[in-house]
């Protein structure tokens, strides 16, 4: 399960459609609890991959995960998870994303428009990488 | 050595809790291995299934990522830190590569493709993925030959071929995909039964036609990659416009007498053809091969690199394609040199303000249709190889000057006369007699009208009478022995 407030997740939506037709990604940083995760604050990332690939996908570089857990330390905080955005397309992770995920983060991904953000959903590897599962986002 | 690894937070719990680990290692490699040996429900989240670091996964030694020293040689010392750092990356559903659930491999298919699935850089699923690719090939020519060849012994699942033509004798010294017993046949059926040949468990399409600005686009939405194996530049501008407007790499190759060309254009990352050469050359000022001849080998080769590319793109080697690159191949020095191309941003059809957003008359584009109409006040007399036969067997006065190069009057030549080559016949006006009429005759008449306009243009008072189809009609109509070439 996640806990998060809901003016992240807004933060979320709201950088979603700001990048649109890119995709978006940011960290969420927080702690790890006995039953989950709690977010704390979502930290925007610019999207490195090159424009023309922008579009359906996204990347993080190691050297900005770095400056992240650099910046999540220093205010006493870890990396809980990532978000980023499926434009035009449903909030579920795609093969890739599996391909390209570590269990136990949360993947929080919002299906966004031109004008608005619409479905949200956060994505937990299974521990084997054969799937993702739904996780429970708990709004405080 | 002792060098301490650290753990990030989500992989603890495959680490038994822990976050940091001392392992005794001299290579960043050996340290990887000696973790996840005494632990290896790690190993799945660092490595794939070709053994090989996930490529998402990022190993720190102490502030360098490993890949940009010796990658998993990368020596290590006493004291040193290895840090485990994801990249993230992701990618919606929509994206056509991963969308797609890829095709499953027989067992048949697994040993015929051994070569490649032992390698990472292909693998399980690059086989897969060439499995499920498309590639549209314009021409079962010389270049045509080794691409169809190559890509369908690679395994790329559906390959289509677009052609008109029908095998005649002077292709098969350069077009390996037809033989001897194909002649007359036309080259899509020719083609296909060699490709079916190589590989029984890919699929062909042919398409008997001429690519037009009619059905480019319908061709072209049906594949992923196409490849040009044209030999004109109508159909070339055509195969650049169509890829830009349908957003598909166009696996670019040329070729004359010893010289090739490869590039691969790409609207979407890079240059497209017309970013080289916004205009066509004026017609006639660069010769076909037909008419300057081609080194049989050099397709071969030409073609070998743009099968190369076609397989790279599906496999999504993103940046060591030839995007922005242009490769020159010279046979005759056996030298390979390169160009970098870049986007223009005025290019008209791939530029920030295309003005060619449709398709359009490449015919016209390049000068054809304008070349083709004659000019009312250079009327062009004619004359067939039959009646040229009858005149001189009635025993008619008149000369007949070949305007043909000196090696192609070495393989044929009609019987009494005089060679002078097109580059020559103004400056050697004078040989000719003016007072007699003038048959004037080439390869297959061009030329020969070339060079009649160019003689009345420089003041030739004489009659001049282009012979119709060159020395190939004579050969055909008049004389067998003569070879056609």
């Amino acid at each position: 399960m996640i806990t998060i407030a809901e003016a992240q997740l807004n933060e979320i939506r709201e950088h979603g459609v700001r990048d649109y037709p890119y995709e978006c990604c940011g960290l969420l940083l927080g702690r790890y609890t006995e039953n989950g995760k709690l977010v704390r604050e979502t930290y925007p990332i610019s999207n490195a991959r090159e424009e023309s690939a922008k579009r359906n996908r996204f990347l993080i570089t190691p050297d900005e995960l770095m400056r992240g857990e650099r910046y999540a330390a220093s205010h006493d905080l870890e990396i809980v998870g990532f978000y980023h955005s499926h434009p035009d397309s449903p909030a579920v992770p795609s093969n890739y994303d599996l391909e390209h995920a570590w269990p136990t983060y949360s993947y929080i991904i919002v299906s966004t428009r031109a004008d608005q953000a619409t479905d949200l959903f956060s994505w937990e590897q299974e521990p084997d990488r054969s799937r993702f599962n739904e996780e429970e986002i708990q709004c405080q | 050595m002792p060098v301490t690894i650290s753990i990030p937070a989500p992989l603890r719990q495959f680490a038994g809790g822990q976050s940091q680990f001392v392992v005794e290692a001299k290579t960043a490699g050996e340290a990887l291995d000696s973790l996840t040996t005494t632990h290896t429900a790690l190993r799945r989240h660092l490595f794939n299934d070709q053994n090989a670091l996930r490529n998402f996964v990022n190993v720190y030694l102490n502030d360098e990522d490993i890949r940009h020293a010796s990658g998993p040689d990368t020596p290590v010392k006493d004291g040193d830190t290895l840090m485990i750092v994801p990249s993230i990356a992701g990618g919606s559903v929509v994206e056509e590569e991963v969308g797609q659930e890829l095709p499953e491999l027989s067992n048949e298919e697994i040993m015929r493709y051994s070569r490649h699935l032992i390698m990472p850089e292909v693998g399980m699923t690059g086989q897969k993925k060439l499995k499920a690719a498309s590639v549209l090939m314009i021409g079962t020519g010389g270049l045509g030959a080794p691409v169809g060849m190559y890509l369908a012994a690679a395994g790329v699942g559906r390959i289509g071929i677009v052609d008109f033509d029908v095998v005649e004798e002077s292709n098969l010294q350069r077009q390996i995909i037809h033989g001897t017993k194909d002649l007359g046949r036309r080259k899509i059926e020719s083609a296909r039964d060699r490709l079916r040949d190589i590989n029984p468990h890919i699929e062909i399409e042919t398409h008997e036609a001429r690519l037009t600005s009619q059905n480019a686009l319908q061709l072209f939405a049906n594949y992923d990659v196409i490849v040009d194996g044209t030999d004109n530049f109508p159909t070339r501008y055509l195969v650049n416009d169509a890829c830009v407007l349908s957003k598909k790499p166009n696996v670019y190759g040329s070729i004359f007498r010893f010289e090739g060309q490869a590039s691969v254009f790409w609207a979407e990352r890079g240059a497209c053809y017309r970013c080289l050469y916004p205009e066509p050359p004026p017609p006639g000022l660069v010769p076909s091969c037909a008419e300057g001849g081609v080194l049989g080998v050099l397709p071969g080769t030409v073609g070998a690199i743009q099968a190369n590319e076609t397989i790279k793109i599906i496999l999504g080697a993103d940046s060591d394609l030839l995007v922005n690159r242009l490769l020159l191949f010279d046979a005759w020095t056996m030298k390979f040199r390169e160009f970098k191309l870049r986007k223009d941003p005025k290019c008209p059809v791939c530029g920030e303000n295309p003005t060619v957003t449709k398709l359009i008359d490449y015919e016209e584009f390049c000068g054809m249709a304008a070349h083709q109409a004659p000019a009312p006040d250079t009327k062009l007399e004619e004359i067939s190889a039959t009646e040229l036969n009858a005149r001189r067997l009635r025993g008619d006065k008149l000369q007949i000057i070949d305007v043909r190069e000196p090696h192609e009057f070495e393989i044929a030549r009609i019987p009494e006369t005089k060679l002078i080559p097109l580059g020559h016949v103004v400056g050697r006006m004078n040989e000719i007699n003016s007072d007699v009429e003038t048959i004037v005759h080439c390869k297959g008449g061009v030329r020969s009208a070339k060079a009649i306009a160019a003689l009345k243009r420089a003041g030739f008072p004489g009659r001049l009478v282009n012979l119709k189809g060159g020395i190939t009609a004579w050969s055909e109509d008049v004389d067998p022995r003569v070879p056609k070439y």
